[in-house]
């Protein structure tokens, strides 16, 4: 679903100053890149991005005051579109009178701001990057096992809760059970957390709502982190043949991004929070350059290579 | 899969107490559950994510189930929240 977020929110997060009061403050934003008007100064506006937040920096106003008045008004009017959200003018700089005529009565803001225009250009587009990712909710629980982000799933009741509590008792830190808000960044990274209301709270059944911050201190929870490794744990099966080797890397798709994954089959007596810290000490070791399995597989060949040769 | 979208009658909506009962009931049917609310979507068989969605009294939600016993679900769920106690 696409987002979006309001010109008040833009405004209220830079501190901005707003030229005039008689304006839509609700319109909307759609889209993280921003637009710095030179050439349409110019006249050009064939691909005058309209949709964007327009920025005025000290270049575009210059050039503006050399205009005669007849073309000063005309840019102004061509700038102020039905589908701009806004316009921001950096570094304090006078607001020139056309465009505080124009955007007034089309009802469209003109925010100021001190910073200067490259500066802001940059803090806007990470505001604006972060603000509009897309953001997908899914039942499992997130974790950080020794820095990689594990995002827990399967069944209802399958013990993905008490999974979590054993690692967090082993010193690792919560993220969110049962609910976890994934983000994806402009570079396919997913970025979880908890849902505010039941931040650090881990639901076990027989005891209840737990608080992981309260019980095992601040160093048991984290509020976000990257998603880097799934493990989807599951009713054994007997006729379901389960990996053995871990020589193919399995793969997830979640929102745009493929994640690497593991399936675990669920037994009684197989303790669980053992083998999740195996795999991501695992996957870190797989980072690192040194891949158990593959590893095996080559001594192995050349084991079998050797027979050959005697 | 068969949803239906209900007002929420409970007249604490579904808080702590009314959360767990509900969710009670959703365990009881195979299939997967969901409850949306505005554009948030969440497995109907977890406490917590039912009550991170806050669902008040009045609120509009879309009960979804996906299963052999989908219909059956859907309808005994949404019976619940529709009731005024």
């Amino acid at each position: 679903m696409e987002k979006k977020i309001t010109v008040k929110h833009v405004k209220e997060a830079f501190e901005l100053e707003a030229i005039c009061e008689q304006v839509d403050m609700e319109r909307v934003i759609t889209v993280s890149d921003l637009s710095r008007p030179g050439l349409e100064m110019a006249g050009f506006f064939t691909y005058y991005p309209s949709e964007r937040i327009q920025i005025l920096g000290r270049t575009e106003l210059t050039f503006f005051e050399g205009l005669d008045a007849e073309k000063k008004r005309d840019r102004m009017e061509q700038l102020c579109k039905k589908d701009t959200p806004c316009i921001i003018i950096a570094r304090n700089l006078p607001v020139p009178k056309e465009l505080v005529e124009i955007s007034c009565e089309k009802k469209i803001p003109i925010l100021r701001s001190s910073l200067n225009t490259t500066r802001l250009a940059s803090k806007l587009t990470n505001y604006l990057e972060g603000e509009l990712a897309a953001i997908k909710t899914i039942h499992g629980v997130l974790i950080d096992v020794y820095g990689i982000g594990i995002l827990i799933v399967g069944n209802s009741g399958i013990g993905k809760s008490e999974a979590a509590l054993e690692l967090v008792k082993r010193g690792h830190r919560l993220v969110a059970d049962d609910v976890v808000e994934i983000k994806q960044t402009a570079d396919n990274e997913l970025i979880g957390t908890a849902p505010e209301l039941i931040r650090h709270l881990l639901e076990i059944r027989g005891v209840g709502i737990i608080n992981v911050m309260t019980l095992f201190g601040a160093g048991a929870v984290r509020i976000h982190k990257k998603i880097t490794l799934v493990i989807q744990l599951e009713m054994w099966e007997k006729e379901k043949q389960y990996e053995r080797l871990g020589i193919d890397d399995q793969t997830m798709k979640i929102m745009d991004t493929e994640t690497p994954v593991n399936t675990i089959p669920v037994r009684p007596g197989r303790n669980l929070a053992v083998i999740i810290e195996v795999a991501a000490m695992n996957y870190r070791l797989k980072l690192m350059g040194y891949h158990a399995a593959k590893e095996f597989s080559d001594r192995l060949s050349e084991a079998m290579e050797v027979e050959v040769d005697n | 899969m068969f949803k239906k979208t209900v007002q929420v009658q409970l007249k604490t909506g579904l808080h702590a107490r009314p959360a767990a009962l509900f969710v009670q009931e959703a365990n009881k049917f195979v299939s997967d559950v969901f409850i949306e609310k505005e554009d948030k979507q969440v497995n109907a068989k977890s406490i917590m994510g039912i009550m991170s969605l806050a669902i008040n009294t009045g609120s509009d939600i879309t009960i979804i189930a996906d299963g052999s016993d989908e219909e059956e679900a859907v309808n005994k769920l949404a019976e619940i929240v529709s009731k005024e106690e």
